[in-house]
């Protein structure tokens, strides 16, 4: 997609800002041949291709053995409505870029806030020191890498108003206080972003990548004979304005006056091991903490993944596969490239049962002599790239969702969550349950709150054992946090069946 | 950046929104260096240097609010196009009368002590003496046992300073700096993997503990070997005080102006009460030399006062910012805590434990939430199951259920054992009849 310069300057003043006043062009590029598309990011970042393979050099003058670029200008704004009035406002403008070095499985890097050649030489020279070997590099051509488009817009964010986003956010909070009277307070929040990225290595291959994100959502308090419950519904897409619609208002209020209404005169079960069925959609947070993040192949190559010697065994049973995909239409977790310049591919972790695929990024590729598979991200331009999960599900299985619930005779129903983690090499891993229902001899009697799960990863995934065909695609908020980086990501599941966690509740 | 380059934007900023049309503004311009060298078997894995900067205006055009930040703060062309456009934008949104600057009375005007949170020495510091400490601390662990299967060192430092400027008369400006050394051990004995972890930080890089770190990341993996979930029960909980702030944390979020104006505090209208027993006593003091979050000003400029927080199991006060203030009706505070103290009993974490029956010392928690408004907690939890004072079993894949409001009137013990490394000051913590979870 050309980036249309005097839409992007004009961008800001339509939001409540978020602009950049670019000087014109200083220098064009004469001996390189270059496609439009490309040369609108190189303007708009204000370099030239002799600029990138200067800053290369550099890189690789101290016998690095691979360097890249990863240039970003990231534009957001956010809208705020607190005690019935949308009464805050905030945008951000983030621009740099980072440079990377690698020499075998080490890495130099350094960033910097401007991409004047000076400054991007400076950091160059600073993340070249990770090698100890001067060379000299001969630069490869510049091969420029056209990208599949998984999130297509129709109203980019940059040409909305904040006048025009306003009502919706509005709407939201109205339609919360006219659904239930039981609503005391409401907290709405809209959040857009706008990222520009281009990347450069020393192989020559140049991907520019426009990725839009849209958040909505609303935190929802009611009170009923003295007791204040709350909790939130959210949805996020890459999406431009399009994203925001009256049926996506609906949506978000009826889900927080469902979800919170459901907390009142819920308890808690009885702690210990239970077995547990996990509602379609957001469990998803299972795969992601219990086998994703293990199956990340920097834990794996360092030997500390506690599925670091079961490639190629069986570790489910044979009707579960389990997915990694970059490429849904729109979701949260896509992306056109990946941070490296890799082309975003559909894995299979799981096939039939047998685990077939750990999540590389470009050192751990080449660590087992396997092609990238397109997960290597990074938070911005600022981090370096880390193998990580962009949307993680579990294929539909041969079972009904009625077969799981009626199969047990003590246990939990689980479909609201907050929040999860992985110990890595111990492999427990856990997710906080907002909200469920008890199940008893088979059927759902009483609403549960505020539980912890928690279980083994290798043991939950062989203690799948139904799976039924309802499978949905979560459409929340997911972040996922590693080594200090946060990335956006989605999830799905269909309902499955782990015959026993260890359940939150109360002794006897 | 310097200090002075710094005030001079920040004043330039301000007085461009007051001049197109915001009433009150308010300018925080900021930069960080930091650099980390990660080493892995006996090479640098990672090196990694960084310098950012950044700038936050808070704007107050007619009766309306907004902020906006950016990384681009040289320009001034850019930047006063951008505050002028986020003026007119602040335009379309609904009035809110709440939003003010801090009364002036409330600034630090000054000449306050030296906190003393940088070291002068900083810039000086020898990049090969950084890359060598991360060398000698893999050397202590490396080949000494043979279950070890991966280690990982790492050498962080930074500094940062920031100035802050705001239109009815507040400038202040601040500096800290940070040293630390970790490591991160892996070992198996052919089953699990479990990773043991230790760091050591200081302000200072001469005071900086350099020895034992890699051998104690070592004993607490080995230390989870073996371990093993166990049968469900109420017992007493030990919180080691490197994790004690775990249990306070929600806490004191629930002390705060937006929490409670907003419903989402189980400590609505508790001021003067009871929330916690006799043993629980929280001092927040902003003034402790070289203290972690020592300052003479909060994130509005409002001068820093210490003051008790809980005292002999009585909440003393709310974390309320100006904001917050007006709405509640209440007097500001600040919104947020310095460094909170935890007044320390008499036994080590030794003794606490020679006084336990049977019970679980809590080692490290593993995710897990609480509900802000009813108080409802569940967490993860891995430790030691604890018999007639000796640890006995490493345990892990569990969780505690329960209430803080129940969980602080449960407090039966508390350590001499203060950690001051960090911002909260805290000592192991006995709680008695905790609900875990387990088989």
């Amino acid at each position: 997609m050309t980036l249309d310069r005097r839409n992007f300057i004009k961008t800001g003043g339509a939001a409540v800002a978020g602009t950049m006043v670019l000087p014109p062009l200083l220098k064009s590029c004469q001996n390189i041949q270059i496609s439009p598309d490309v040369k609108s990011y190189l303007d708009h970042f204000e370099v030239t291709p002799e600029m990138l393979q200067k800053v290369i050099a550099e890189a690789m003058s101290k016998g690095g053995d691979y360097a890249d670029l990863f240039f970003e200008h990231t534009l957001s704004n956010s809208l705020g409505l607190e005690d019935g009035k949308v009464n805050s406002a905030n945008s951000n403008v983030d621009y740099g870029v980072g440079v990377r070095v690698l020499k075998g499985d080490q890495t130099g890097f350094a960033y910097t806030e401007s991409t004047s050649l000076q400054d991007m030489l400076k950091v160059a020279k600073t993340a070249a020191n990770i090698a100890n070997d001067p060379v000299t590099f001969n630069q490869g051509e510049l091969i420029e890498k056209t990208l599949p488009n998984y999130y297509k817009v129709s109203k980019k964010w940059e040409n909305s108003t904040i006048e025009e986003k306003i009502p919706f956010v509005q709407k939201l909070n109205d339609r919360l206080f006219e659904l239930d009277d039981k609503v005391t307070k409401a907290r709405v929040f809209q959040r857009d972003e706008t990222s520009y990225v281009m990347f450069y290595s020393s192989e020559g291959l140049l991907t520019c990548d426009y990725r839009p994100m849209a958040t909505m959502g609303v935190v929802c308090v009611m009170e009923k004979d003295g007791t204040i419950e709350n909790d939130y519904s959210a949805r996020s897409m890459r999406q431009g304005f399009e994203f925001m619609d009256d049926a996506i208002v609906e949506e978000l209020a009826q889900e927080a006056i469902k979800k919170t209404n459901f907390l009142f005169g819920a308890g808690k079960p009885k702690a210990g091991e239970l077995p547990v069925v996990l509602g379609a959609g957001g469990s998803g947070i299972l795969l992601h903490e219990a086998m994703g993040h293990p199956f990340e192949a920097d834990f794996n190559r360092k030997g500390e993944s506690i599925f670091s010697d079961k490639m190629g065994k069986s570790i489910a049973k044979d009707f579960i596969n389990i997915v990694e995909d970059g490429t849904m239409e729109n979701n949260r977790g896509s992306l056109n490239v990946d941070d490296e310049g890799n082309d975003v591919k559909k894995v299979y972790l799981v096939k039939d049962g047998v685990l077939e695929s750990y999540l590389h990024d470009r050192i751990s590729a080449k660590h087992y002599g396997v092609d990238p598979t397109g997960n290597g991200r990074r938070q911005s331009f600022r981090h370096v790239p880390l193998p990580r999960m962009r949307i993680t599900y579990m294929e539909n299985g041969p079972h009904t969702t009625e077969d799981l619930i009626s199969s047990v005779d003590y246990g939990v129903y689980v479909d609201n969550f907050t929040n999860g983690q992985v110990k890595i090499g111990a492999g427990d891993f856990t997710f906080f349950v907002k909200s469920g229902t008890l199940i008893e001899n088979g059927k759902l009697t009483m609403p549960i709150k505020d539980i912890n799960i928690i279980g083994n990863g290798p043991q939950a995934l062989a203690d799948i054992t139904m799976a039924a065909g309802d499978y949905q695609t979560a459409t929340g908020t997911w972040t996922c946090g590693k080594g200090g980086q946060s990335v956006p990501v989605g999830m799905g599941l269909p309902s499955v069946l782990v015959k026993k966690l260890t359940v939150g509740g109360t002794s006897a | 950046m310097t200090k002075d380059e710094k005030y001079s934007i920040a004043k330039w900023a301000m007085e461009h929104a007051v001049k197109n049309g915001a009433q009150q503004a308010r300018v925080s311009i900021y930069n960080n260096n930091s650099s980390q060298i990660e080493v892995r078997d006996e090479k640098i894995d990672k090196l990694q240097e960084s310098n950012r900067n950044g700038m936050q205006i808070n704007l107050y055009v007619d009766n309306k609010y907004s902020s906006i930040s950016t990384n681009r703060i040289t320009n001034k062309e850019e930047l006063g196009k951008f505050i002028e456009e986020a003026i007119a934008g602040t335009r379309y949104l609904a009035e809110d009368e709440f939003r003010t600057l801090p009364d002036p009375v409330r600034y630090y005007k000054g000449d306050g002590p030296d906190l003393k949170t940088l070291d002068p020495n900083f810039s000086s510091v020898d990049p090969q003496q950084k890359v060598k400490d991360a060398f000698e601390l893999e050397k202590e662990v490396l080949g000494s046992d043979e279950r070890i299967i991966s280690v990982s060192t790492s050498y962080r430092d930074g500094m940062s300073g920031s100035v802050m400027m705001a239109s009815n008369g507040f400038e202040g400006d601040s500096e800290n700096t940070y040293y630390s050394l970790s490591a991160s051990v892996s070992v198996t004995d052919g089953v699990a993997r479990p990773r043991g972890g230790w760091y050591e930080s200081s302000i200072f890089s001469d005071q900086l503990i350099r020895k034992d770190i890699g051998k104690k990341a070592l004993k607490r993996a080995i230390d989870r070997l073996g371990q093993a979930k166990i049968a469900s029960g109420k017992m007493p909980m030990i919180v080691e005080n490197k994790m004690a702030g775990s249990s306070l944390g929600p806490l004191i979020s629930a002390l705060n102006g937006g929490s409670i104006q907003q419903k989402q505090s189980f400590l609505i209208d508790m001021k003067g009460e009871k929330i916690g027993s006799d043993l629980m006593s929280i001092v927040d003091d902003p003034f402790i030399v070289s203290g972690r979050g020592s300052r003479l000003f909060d994130s509005e400029g409002m001068a820093t006062e210490k003051r008790s927080v809980v005292e002999k199991g009585i909440l003393k006060t709310y974390y309320i910012d100006t904001y917050y203030a007006k709405k509640l009706e209440m007097e500001a505070t600040s919104g947020s805590p310095t460094n909170l103290v935890f007044k320390p009993g008499e036994k080590d974490l030794e003794g606490l434990l020679a006084d336990i029956d049977r019970g679980i010392l809590v080692t490290g928690f593993n995710g897990g939430n609480s509900n802000g408004a009813t108080g409802d907690f569940s967490f993860g939890i891995e430790g030691f199951l604890v018999e007639k004072g000796k640890l006995v079993q490493p345990v892990s894949e569990m969780n505690i259920t329960g209430n803080f409001k129940q969980l602080w009137k449960d407090l039966v013990a508390v350590g001499s054992d203060v950690d001051l490394s960090r911002s909260w000051r805290l000592p192991s913590l006995v709680f008695d009849n905790v609900d875990f979870s387990g088989i």
